[in-house]
């Protein structure tokens, strides 16, 4: 099957991973370039170019961008820019190769936002396990300092920018956007109810934006090329390129920049080499962890993010496609996943504090031959307070979007194996014998 | 241990780069990480002193964090990622194997790790922030012996690169 990579956030670092984090190899290849140009328009046509290009944050909700920056109120400042790069939604790893391939074109986007909001300071919050990243992109940071790009009046413009490089230090809930900005502050990464959002109170409960660094690293090439080019790809409202973490039991698992538009299984088949050792397909996971599951039946449909929410009824989120395989065990991967959940929740909100351990609890037993009849049923109805609806986009109960996530692998299960799972269970229960019953777990 | 006077002048730099310095809580704790292998409770009363917060809040963080280690740790901090994409590709063996491998050695602390972002090496670990992967048992006792050896220049405890720490009392340089 014909599928190819569309490259431009990656291309570069693709073409010469031997020494692109290097600032002569970047400048040799026209890093800040983007940042000239941008110096020279004003802040309000930055922010329409990238309205204009139709990007949308690559971190996971997807929000437009362009629009994300013209919520902050206008005339208060000071105004601060923090780009979270905590990446620590399961199998997402896309972050980490731009941070340790290609730091100079994060660098640039992040001063060229910051300059299109007229922030002052940005901090660039990055995973604290990323140890050659933080690495790098502190030695790219301090290069670009050196050079003139980072700093007081950059080129020449006047604008004053410090960015600072912040390593959290293992939590996924930093990845949160208003975790981060308790995070930032010194706290424990608790999210915070919205509204007020980000834009308007953030961090130090000032005007705040958050961005993903694919989708800083993206807006270098958007003030290079134009808004119009960049939405001249892509399908529908899903502009561009996207890159794709692929993994599990595929034969060739990386990070795929492709067009949105491309298909589920141009991806995996075409680009990944399909599914390892020739098996079958059992199902796969196409946004990270949070996202409900599909399998084969829906390999044909493109990557576009509003049609996967509305007809698939989950999400690209990250952008983590997890490929498992038919011997897997979906019981054993939803386990897994709820284990996952249960040492990540905060513990700010009750229903995820107490249901992910529960949900844990329980998908062990049912995956380990120690479930009893009612479990997923019994799952079922108190995970209906963890993600009202049990669909996709579920309600929420929780101020993040943790809680309700917590559902989507038994809410997966549900959709594609209950009679097969209350079959097993049933089987399992009876197989122990009724006295084991009530004394497992 | 209180910060030694070079680090104590790293810290007061750093939290002078904040707008306001109680962001500075992390980036200390992983400085006094770095020099003492782990956080000490003499280290939270001083990240405390320095910020201007109560110990409890810096406590607070510290726990909620991973990556910080309330207890001394071997200089070798071996993290295996058994989330889903290693699950299916021999992560839980790969922790099994290293766990009874080096159980009982004082240099050497195996831990399971939720997922790391670099599933494309799964099954996947890190040795003091450094990634590894693909690995079986075998490999990954090789590798961590030639750590032990000084063949492979470990990170510190908290994934500093070595050349960037100031003090003689860190985990650098592991041999």
């Amino acid at each position: 099957m014909a599928a190819e990579e569309k490259r431009v956030v990656t291309k570069f670092l693709r073409e010469r991973p031997q020494d692109s984090f290097t600032i002569d190899a970047a400048l040799e290849n026209g890093a800040y370039e983007a940042l000239r140009k941008a110096l020279a328009m004003t802040p309000e046509d930055i922010v329409t170019e990238v309205t204009t290009s139709g990007l949308r944050g690559r971190g996971g909700a997807g929000f437009g961008t362009g629009q994300k920056w013209s919520f902050l109120p206008k005339g208060v400042f000071p105004r601060y820019l923090a780009v979270n790069g905590d990446e620590g939604e399961p199998s997402t790893f896309k972050d980490h190769m731009l941070v340790e391939g290609d730091p100079h074109q994060l660098i640039e986007g992040v001063i060229i936002t910051a300059f299109a909001i007229q922030a002052h300071h940005a901090f660039i919050y990055l995973r604290g396990e990323f140890g050659l990243g933080a690495e790098r992109l502190g030695k790219a940071l301090q290069e670009a300092y050196d050079r003139g790009f980072v700093g007081q009046d950059i080129l020449g413009s006047g604008y004053d920018l410090e960015i600072i490089l912040h390593r959290g230090a293992g939590c996924y809930i930093a990845g949160d956007e208003t975790g981060l900005l308790s995070s930032l502050e010194g706290e424990r990464a608790m999210p915070r109810i919205k509204p007020p959002f980000p834009a308007v109170q953030g961090v130090y409960a000032a005007p705040t934006i958050v961005n993903n660094i694919e989708t800083m690293s993206t807006v270098p090439h958007i003030i290079n090329h134009g808004g119009e080019w960049y939405a001249s790809m892509g399908v529908n409202r899903s502009t561009g390129t996207r890159i794709f973490s692929v993994s599990g039991n595929v034969e060739k698992p990386g990070n795929y920049e492709v067009e949105l538009g491309t298909t589920f299984r141009e991806l995996i088949y075409g680009l990944a080499g399909g599914v390892k050792d020739g098996k079958g397909m059992g199902f796969f996971i196409p946004g990270g962890a949070s996202s409900p599951w599909l399998r084969e039946e829906h390999l044909d449909a493109p990557l576009d993010m509003d049609a996967v929410q509305s007809e698939l009824k989950t999400m690209l989120g990250s952008g983590a496609i997890m490929v498992f395989d038919e011997t897997v065990d979906p019981i054993l991967v939803a386990w897994r996943l709820a284990k996952f959940f249960a040492h990540e929740s905060c513990g700010k909100c009750t229903p995820c504090r107490e249901g992910s351990g529960w949900l844990e609890k329980i998908l062990y037993r049912m995956a380990h031959g120690y479930g009893r009849p009612e479990d997923l049923d019994l799952l079922l109805g108190f995970g209906n307070n963890l993600a009202p609806g049990l669909s996709w986009p579920p309600g929420m109960t929780t101020i993040c979007q943790l809680g309700p996530s917590t559902m989507s692998p038994v809410v997966s299960l549900r959709n594609y194996w209950y009679d097969e799972i209350k079959e097993r269970l049933a089987a399992d229960a009876a197989r122990r014998g009724s006295i084991e019953v009530s004394a497992a777990v | 241990m209180a910060f030694s006077p070079s680090n104590l002048e790293a810290a007061r730099e750093l939290l002078a780069r904040y707008p306001q310095k109680k962001s500075a809580v992390l980036p200390l704790l992983h400085l006094a990480q770095d020099q003492d292998g782990y956080v000490t409770p003499e280290a939270i009363e001083e990240v405390a002193d320095l910020l201007d917060l109560t110990p409890a809040l810096v406590l607070g963080t510290c726990t909620f964090y991973t990556m910080f280690k309330r207890e001394p740790v071997g200089k070798l901090l071996v993290s295996v990622c058994t989330n889903v994409s290693c699950l299916v590709n021999g992560g839980p063996d790969l922790l099994t194997h290293l766990q009874r491998r080096y159980a009982g050695d004082p240099d050497v602390t195996v831990e399971e790790v939720e997922c790391i972002a670099a599933c494309d090496l799964a099954p996947v670990l890190q040795v003091n922030y450094e990634f590894h992967g693909p690995l079986t048992g075998e490999t990954a006792v090789e590798l961590v012996e030639a750590y032990k050896r000084g063949e492979r220049v470990a990170r510190t405890i908290s994934g500093t690169a070595v050349k960037a720490v100031k003090s003689p009392g860190s985990n650098a340089g592991v041999s």
